[in-house]
């Protein structure tokens, strides 16, 4: 699972009809200290998170697991909205 | 599967209704150093080795349940012992 802060939507009005109604964002990688990572990621929103929140992300057909997600073609999604991060030092 | 150490939590208020009840850890990858987020499923603790369960089966740990997860600890490691 991945840590990312959202960064901005994706729209598409033609699509899979399964991803219709399903809202998708562009995920900018971070690390535990909230500093960007290389590489950014593409993924259904299940929590309606914010932009610039902090979220965490399922990757793989685990994907398909999250709520509303079951059927669909989709290997990342947004499964919680974080709090915050404890790194033991 | 792979073994890491945990390293810390996240902490998330509003997530999926199959996460609920279930912590999130910081897991620090043994063989890269990486440091990654993992359901935890036996109660692990900062500090302790772990097993990490990859992939769809990380979900298997939850057994009954559909939980979204494709990184779960399966197992506190007592002890590695490596042969040559």
């Amino acid at each position: 699972m991945l840590l990312a802060r959202i960064a901005g939507t994706v729209v598409a009005t033609r699509k899979d009809p399964r991803l219709e109604g399903k809202k998708l964002l562009i995920c900018q990688l971070i690390n535990p200290k909230g500093e960007d990572e290389k590489g950014y990621i593409i993924a259904v929103d299940t929590v309606d998170a914010g932009n610039r929140e902090r979220v965490l992300i399922v990757q793989g057909s685990s994907a398909r697991m999250a709520s509303g997600c079951k059927d669909t073609p989709v290997d990342a999604a947004i499964v919680g909205i974080v709090d915050h991060v404890d790194r033991e030092p | 599967m792979y073994l890491g150490k945990v390293v810390g939590n996240v902490v998330c208020t509003i997530k999926d209704d199959a996460l609920v009840g279930i912590p999130s850890m910081l897991v620090e990858r043994v063989y890269d150093g990486q440091v990654v987020v993992a359901l935890d499923a036996v109660g692990s603790g900062p500090g302790e080795m772990v097993y990490v369960c990859r992939g769809k089966e990380a979900s298997f740990a939850f057994k009954g349940r559909e939980v979204p997860t494709e990184a779960t600890i399966v197992a506190i490691v007592d002890d590695v012992q490596r042969v040559g």
